[in-house]
């Protein structure tokens, strides 16, 4: 029996107590905290780190810190991964294992919530917070201290998940958390809550990113640069934005609703009392089939990047390409149906939104073309960018004939819920999203950090990635065709399904060994740095704003906004041969001042989902107080929230960095 | 040495990474004709066409897969840096005449897909019922925590966690849930369909063979759903006769108490069987979860 307290809500000793290996996690989380605390102690960094990192507003630096969280994320995923793997290969018959159900299935929730919102989302606002700035000859973002509070938001809602670990315990009613599984009566605890606040905050901070981002590509882009000169991958941005700036209301307020079901006792889904539960899997996937989109749609951009970089080419087709991304944005609002073709919406709804599936092959076969025909007569360089994209091209579209059966009602009756609908999903995401990020990483990372990735390790990382996924999920599309379902944490002998999952369980060890790489290979390579530095800012050949500027570029980006006249303008004037002026007339630059405030909103929100979700009320009232206090304080301040470099001073930064240059 | 040396060398472990993949493919292959494929080996009328259409859409899919993963590795040899022979169009940039090939082609292969997408919407609509000469037999479905309890309206029987049907014979399954969503799906016999609280869904399926067919949740609906599993038993109509009349004499009633609890939450439970002595049990538990106090909602399930 719960009874509220009024001090600590419904926190008790006993949230503190799990199972041992969970307990594992927590201290070696709380260990790896503390040994970085002891570490910035010890290198006397602390002011540094108020003043350079935690307190900025410069994209380039929230760039990188959503990068570290987003890497840290997939690590702690990984790890879950590796769990699920050895139950499902040892959980059949008579053994059940080695978890119990209960954290199986927090596991597969995590997974799917902590790759989405925290992997996936951190990777690309992070890519999108480095470059695009820089892309389309701008000194900042629209609104500056608005980014730094998404990523603060952003960080919350992860720090929400990864709490739940230690303090109770976290939703196991799947990714999408179905009602009415995920309703008080059948999941009382406080799993769900915490899946509500985490996506609830994390989800916010991403709908003013959107907005901050497309306002910056409207109203930001340097002179000479129209919408059809843009580089494609600010194109992919836009249209990214778009749809998230449609897409992400929807899930604040299905989660607002959701939450209010369990907190208050409303029906909005429950299955008595009036409620529609199907009104939930509507909302949240009119909100999920474009999340889809927002993270593929930018990785697209980056896969057009490198594949013109690489071939020494322009993009081909560029009209089309933008025609294509505008096409899959609009379409992506039209198909959220089929995801639940199988509860019976009858044939004419289903073959319409079976049939608005295909149609988004269309415009995406037509990508795919464009790319081929950029490397048709190229001079194609294979740096590591280019084995992501390949990997891309050969898994994406063996993904997409999975996904045009799917979208197929009649087919997808049979291969719904099944890992078949796993093995697909995760071919798209993980080599449409996840390796054009990695793809992305690898080719601006000298750009951020001032000099190149070890090569060679990259390219071992690349092959246990595509090996790996391979091993992994071929044995899963086969399940799929045996009828074994997802979410399984015990099957019977008599299915025959088990040397699949160790095959598939071994799979992910292959994996796990190109993510070790990835990580560690930047060890040597900042060891190496000394042979691998990017001297003049270009480290690729490349075509586009972002590499006229050093690496890494001044925190205004450009000394002089650039003008241009056509696509690729770095290219065209590395054609002419023009020299660079030798005496620019540098004028004042005004930049942002750092401030805490962004931290400090992301803190109040913390404290006000974790005692919404253990139901310390006074405490939600302070925080919500705290966050309309210091935005109050922040926007009525008479402080100047800018500061100017002078000219004289941009001059002095500029022949320095010059030097550096020579 | 080198030269030729490290071209052997690497002859060797081409020659060595095929045997390798050729012999896994070997092995993979004699244990998938070991165990069945239930959604490729149908048994059912629903089941044989839905796999038909899952092997013509693969076949139509090689329309583009074969040229996209053929030219994407063409042009990556023939236009590799190395190959200085190759043409070299640095200012290339769009063609008319190609971007349209290539936004006509997968259209019209679209176009194709989309008839088919329609028209078997249509033909294989969960909730169409079977074209046969055949009297259907009525089943109703209902997904517990963790269990499915099967009713025999017209039989008056019923039994948890085992569905026996007769052969070539249609059967219409009425569909509902006293528990959150579950996913109702028999792979050999046919595709699924939701079981959720307060609503019906229909399915409608034959087993074109006698026979033992699994079945299971595909759908997370709680801590026990892994055990969500259920035996599907097709036979003749005589023994499916004679199975109803030993059923009939089981000495457990599945009356209102014996439902509630029969509805408690169970892990795993053994397959059970009852006389039925409420004909009203599937359309009172819909009716639950609808508003109180209003009979007018009864929407008389069960009508098929």
């Amino acid at each position: 029996m719960i009874i509220a307290n009024e001090i600590t809500g419904r926190l008790t000793w006993g949230a503190f107590l799990h199972a041992l290996i969970t307990e594992g996690a927590v201290v070696g989380m709380a260990l790896a905290l503390l040994a970085l605390a002891a570490l910035v102690t010890y290198k006397r960094r602390w002011r540094w780190l108020w003043t350079e990192w935690l307190t900025t507003v410069d994209p380039k630096k929230l760039g990188v810190m959503y990068i570290l969280v987003a890497i840290t994320m997939l690590v702690r995923s990984g790890a879950d991964v590796l769990l699920m793997r050895l139950q499902q290969a040892t959980s059949v018959g008579s053994s059940q294992g080695v978890i119990p159900t209960s954290m199986f299935q927090q596991l597969f929730s995590a997974h799917g919530t902590i790759m989405i919102f925290f992997v996936a989302m951190g990777l690309m606002f992070g890519i999108i917070n480095l470059v695009l700035p820089l892309q389309i000859g701008s000194r900042d973002v629209a609104f500056p201290f608005l980014n730094a509070t998404s990523f603060w938001l952003f960080a919350a809602g992860m720090a929400l998940v990864n709490v739940s670990l230690g303090i109770g315990q976290f939703s196991a009613a799947g990714w999408l958390a179905y009602p009415p599984l995920s309703e008080l009566q059948y999941s009382p605890g406080v799993g769900v809550s915490y899946w509500i606040w985490s996506l609830q905050i994390a989800g916010i901070g991403s709908l003013l990113a959107a907005v901050n981002f497309f306002v910056t590509i409207l109203r930001m882009r340097c002179p000479g640069m129209t919408l059809m000169k843009m580089p494609m991958f600010a194109w992919s941005v836009l249209c990214s934005m778009f749809l998230a700036m449609f897409a992400f209301p929807i899930l604040t307020v299905t989660l607002a609703l959701l939450f209010l079901d369990r907190a208050i006792g409303t029906h909005f889904f429950t299955g008595g009392g009036g409620g529609n539960m199907m009104m939930y899997v509507n909302l949240i996937w009119a909100w999920g089939h474009p999340e889809v989109y927002i993270l593929v749609l930018p990785a697209f951009g980056i896969y057009s990047e490198v594949v013109a970089t690489f071939s020494r080419k322009p993009l081909f087709g560029y009209a089309s390409m933008v025609a294509a991304l505008v096409a899959i944005t609009i379409l992506a609002f039209s198909v959220w149906v089929h995801h639940f073709f199988t509860m019976g919406a009858g044939a004419d709804v289903n073959g319409f939104f079976g049939i608005m599936t295909m149609i988004i092959a269309v415009p995406t076969g037509v990508k795919i073309f464009n790319w081929l025909a950029t490397m048709f007569r190229g001079r194609i360089k294979f740096a590591t960018p280019m084995y992501w994209f390949m990997g891309f091209v050969g898994l994406f579209t063996i993904g997409g004939v999975a996904g045009v059966m799917l979208a197929m009602p009649a087919i997808d009756f049979q291969l719904h819920n099944s890992l078949f609908l796993v093995a697909h999903f995760h071919t798209m995401l993980v080599s449409g999203v996840l390796f054009g990020d990695f793809a992305g990483l690898i080719y601006w990372f000298p750009k951020v950090c001032g000099f190149r990735l070890n090569e060679r390790l990259l390219k071992y990382s690349f092959w246990c990635w595509f090996i790996g996924f391979i091993v992994v999920f071929v044995p899963l599309y086969i399940l799929g065709f045996m009828g074994a379902t997802r979410r399984l944490d015990h099957y019977a002998a008599s299915t025959g399904w088990q040397p699949l999952f160790i095959i598939s369980g071994l799979g992910s060890l292959i994996i796990a060994a190109g993510l070790a790489l990835l990580i560690l290979q930047v060890g040597v390579s900042i060891r190496q740095r000394a042979t691998t530095r990017d001297v003049d800012g270009d480290p690729w050949n490349g075509r586009t704003l972002e590499w006229t500027t050093t690496s890494p570029p001044p925190v205004y980006n450009f000394a002089t906004i650039p003008v241009v006249h056509g696509r690729d303008p770095f290219w065209a004037a590395k054609q002419e041969d023009a020299a660079p002026p030798e005496t620019r007339a540098f004028g004042d630059i005004h930049m942002p001042k750092n401030t805490p405030v962004g931290m400090f909103v992301g803190g109040f929100a913390f404290v006000v989902g974790f005692t919404l979700i253990w139901h310390i009320y006074w405490l939600t009232i302070l925080a919500v107080l705290g966050i309309l206090i210091t935005a109050a304080i922040r926007t009525t301040s008479t402080d100047e929230s800018e500061y100017t470099i002078r000219a004289a001073e941009v001059a002095r930064l500029e022949s320095s960095r010059q030097g550096v240059l020579v | 040495m080198p030269v030729i040396g490290r071209s052997k060398r690497v002859l060797a472990a081409v020659a060595l990474l095929v045997l390798a993949i050729v012999g896994a493919l070997v092995v993979l292959a004699a244990y998938l004709r070991s165990v069945d494929i239930s959604v490729l080996e149908p048994k059912g009328p629903i089941a044989s066409q839905e796999q038909h259409l899952i092997i013509i859409t693969a076949l139509l899919s090689l329309f583009v897969v074969i040229p996209v993963l053929g030219l994407v590795v063409a042009f990556a040899v023939k236009y590799r840096e190395g190959n200085t022979k190759a043409q070299y169009s640095p200012t290339l940039a769009s063609s008319k005449r190609f971007e349209t090939v290539w936004w006509i082609y997968p259209s019209a292969l679209i176009v194709i897909l989309s008839i088919i997408t329609w028209n078997s919407a249509h033909s294989l609509d969960p909730f169409k019922p079977l074209d046969s000469k055949t009297q259907a037999l009525t089943i109703q479905v209902v997904s517990l925590d963790w269990k499915w309890l099967f009713i025999y309206p017209d039989q008056g029987v019923a039994c948890v966690n085992e569905m026996v049907i007769p052969n070539d014979t249609p059967v219409d399954l009425l569909l509902t849930s006293d528990a959150p969503m579950n996913s109702f799906w028999i792979p050999q016999l046919s595709g699924q369909i939701y079981a959720m609280p307060g609503m019906q869904t229909q399915l409608h399926l034959e087993a074109s063979s006698a026979g033992t067919f699994r079945g299971l949740s595909a759908n997370i609906s709680g801590a026990g759903f892994s055990g969500m599993t259920f035996s599907t038993s097709s036979r003749s109509m005589p023994a499916f006769r004679e199975w109803i009349d030993a059923t009939l004499r089981s000495p457990k009633t599945l009356d209102q108490q014996a439902y509630s609890v029969l509805a408690r939450p169970t892990e795993n439970a053994p397959i059970s069987c009852f006389t039925d002595s409420d004909a009203s049990l599937f359309s009172s538990i819909i009716l639950r979860y609808m508003a109180p106090g209003s009979p007018s909602m009864n929407m008389a399930p069960g009508s098929s």
